[in-house]
């Protein structure tokens, strides 16, 4: 047997302008402090009295522009938690809208209806979503695929119908429940506080971004990605994939019954609208907008989708879509067939979602770039 | 007792509804394994269009042939709807299911908040014929005539639906292709034809749901499909998937299920129940009634 070896030739060394690599690598350096300068700014914004015409309607620290960043922090942290599921597990789940809810009405019924204060009711309304999502869990995962979906879609079926019917007098039916604020720490009551839901908004999307980094980078975390990519393979190295799926579902469960408590404070109160199916749409298009099984993508998935939501009423409304034609301005005016299409596109052309832009950049920023070998 | 066939009667009515949307969502699933959340959407353009049509076609109308023509033009709406969804949304994702879902997650979204852009948010007042508003006597029970019409359809549908499947070449393929798509494959057929066609069956009995539907209620609005939808989804999961024969069983336990608990026990607690049947089902029998064995 011969060996046909090729003479080796020393490639030659790559030419890069060094105005670039300096760049690249200090770029490279800061980084990983890049999340901590967005918290940094995110907790200073309320001192800032900035007026940003367009983006927002008033100041940055005027009441109703924190109020619509705090809810977009919760549910950056909500699609957060709903990627452990679908991007980190590949679970499909269709009834998470049932666990938040769970920590929304939970809190309102237990402070207005029972006179409890809220550290009473903020840790029984965590600790009943988590044990619902472990129950109901337990029963839907049974099933898997799309059948899996279906059940839990179902079962979050059920609660939607429970609150809307108002069995029992407690959640209140269709008008929904205004939270009684003598339960509330003063902190936390009156417009002049809403820099306090704020930052208890942004605590909370720190809090489940660091426990989704936690688990992911576990070796549980990499269980339930062998479980997204092959749940046979998990099976046969010995593996229980129910138990780790379980787990997942009901972590799941409770950071989202803890983003509705936070929820219940920043809007004071519940309404049926919440329980419902299209909150979990929802949750599912910010993850895939985002980018699902990414570190940042849900996060700006679920802010993103949010800020949309609230602003493209204004926008639907203003004089530039007004003046367009009417079959043109009408859909214009719906945030959700915006949406909707923006949607569909980036499951066609942008499968990564917003995570995925850098990469795609840079690619085509290289090709673009005459002299650069690639 | 005549409450009791009141009760029969018209929980048949809601089960040929649930059936009518069941079946081609069943079909649907069963061979090209799309899970299609855009099939309210397809009662919505049905609903609307015959709408739309008994105001404004020539020759269409509130009344007697009129209303048949409308209901015609809502019909072929919905399957036009139904055929162009199919042939650009979810062709190019063939065998991708997630995406796919989610395509028609996106599409739901979309249609309904267009549908909500163009007639307003509001339920509006439906063009029906006069009859439809009277009720007919069945054994001492005042029966809605809206009712017995969609009971009447949905076994039409029924009828022509396994009549096609079984008499001719384009079913043997479809019910081929629902037990085993690679073999119907290999034997050099392409199934794709048969999707466009199911999706095309399942989008006109979806449309027809729409209009004889808001016949039966008197109004139509934008969110009518969605809320359907979710029990068309369970009587899907309960008859089996891809079984038409099972969807038509399923929907009339989960029609009368609902009806009777509706009326003896608390408003809602017929819904849960159904929940609580699909739960039953699904832990005793995965498969559903008459369906082929639900894998991952």
């Amino acid at each position: 047997m011969t060996e046909v070896k090729s003479p080796e030739v020393p490639a030659p060394p790559a030419a890069v302008p060094g105005e670039l690599t300096e760049a690249t690598s200090r770029w490279g350096r800061l980084r990983p402090f890049l999340p901590l300068v967005a918290l940094a700014v995110a907790l200073l914004l309320p001192y800032s009295t900035l007026h940003l015409p367009g983006i927002f309607e008033g100041a940055l620290n005027s009441p109703g522009t924190l109020q619509l960043l705090a809810v977009c922090l919760v549910f950056g942290g909500l699609a957060a938690g709903y990627d452990l599921l679908f991007g980190r597990t590949g679970m499909l789940s269709f009834g998470h809208a049932l666990y938040f809810a769970a920590g929304v009405y939970g809190t309102d019924i237990l402070i207005t209806r029972f006179g409890l204060s809220l550290w009473q009711a903020a840790p029984l309304a965590i600790i009943g979503g988590t044990i619902l999502a472990g129950l109901l869990g337990a029963v839907a995962l049974r099933t898997v695929g799309i059948a899996f979906a279906m059940v839990t879609l179902a079962f979050a079926q059920v609660g939607a119908i429970l609150v809307a019917r108002d069995f029992g007098g407690l959640t209140g039916g269709e008008e929904g429940l205004p939270l009684d604020v003598a339960g509330l720490p003063d902190g936390l009551v009156g417009v002049a506080n809403t820099v306090n839901l704020y930052w208890l908004a942004l605590a909370y999307l720190a809090v489940v971004v660091l426990v989704v980094h936690r688990v992911s980078a576990s070796p549980t975390g990499r269980v339930l990605a062998g479980l997204r990519d092959d749940e046979r393979r998990i099976g046969v190295l010995g593996l229980d994939p129910y138990r780790f799926k379980l787990v997942a579902f009901t972590l799941a469960g409770g950071l989202a019954a803890a983003g509705g408590v936070v929820y219940c404070l920043i809007v004071g109160g519940a309404s049926p609208h919440i329980t419902g199916s299209e909150l979990t749409l929802s949750l599912l298009v910010m993850v895939v907008l985002g980018g699902p099984g990414t570190r940042w993508g849900p996060v700006l998935g679920g802010i993103g989708y949010m800020y949309l939501d609230h602003r493209l009423v204004s926008f639907g409304t203003s004089d530039a879509v007004d003046a367009l034609p009417a079959f043109l301005s009408r859909p214009l005016s719906e945030p959700l067939f915006v949406l909707g299409t923006v949607f569909i596109l980036a499951v066609y052309f942008f499968p990564g979602g917003l995570a995925s832009l850098t990469s795609r950049l840079s690619l085509l920023r290289d090709s673009l770039r005459p002299g650069t070998r690639r | 007792m005549d409450t009791i066939i009141l009760l029969t009667l018209t929980g048949l009515g809601l089960a040929a509804l649930y059936f009518l949307v069941a079946s081609g969502l069943s079909l649907v699933f069963g061979l090209a394994d799309v899970l299609n959340f855009a099939h309210g959407l397809f009662l919505g353009v049905g609903a609307y269009a015959t709408w739309w049509a008994a105001g404004n076609l020539p020759g269409a109308g509130p009344d007697g042939l009129g209303f048949v023509v409308a209901v015609a033009f809502g019909v072929a709406a919905g399957t036009l709807m139904a055929v162009l969804v199919e042939l650009v949304l979810i062709r190019p994702l063939y065998s991708r299911t997630i995406e796919q879902v989610l395509v028609t997650v996106g599409l739901s979204l979309a249609g309904v908040a267009l549908l909500q852009a163009t007639w307003g948010a509001d339920a509006r007042p439906f063009p029906r014929p006069a009859w439809t508003r009277e009720v007919t006597s069945i054994l001492g029970a005042q029966v809605p005539n809206g009712g017995l019409l969609l009971i009447v359809a949905a076994l039409l549908v029924l009828g022509a639906i396994l009549a096609f499947l079984r008499w001719t070449r384009y079913g043997l393929i479809i019910r081929a292709g629902v037990e085993n798509r690679e073999m119907v494959t290999a034997l050099g057929i392409d199934v794709r034809k048969a999707f466009t066609l199911v999706f095309a069956i399942g989008g006109a009995a979806a449309a027809l749901a729409g209009s004889l539907g808001s016949v039966y209620f008197g109004t139509v609005s934008p969110q009518q499909g969605g809320s359907l939808l979710i029990f068309a989804f369970i009587v899907v999961v309960i008859g089996g998937m891809g079984s038409v024969v099972g969807s038509a069983y399923a929907a009339v336990a989960v029609g009368l299920l609902q009806q009777f608990v509706n009326y003896y026990g608390t408003s809602g607690l017929g819904d849960i129940c159904v929940v609580a049947l699909l739960a039953v089902v699904l832990l005793l029998r995965p498969q559903g009634i008459a369906g082929k064995a639900v894998t991952a």
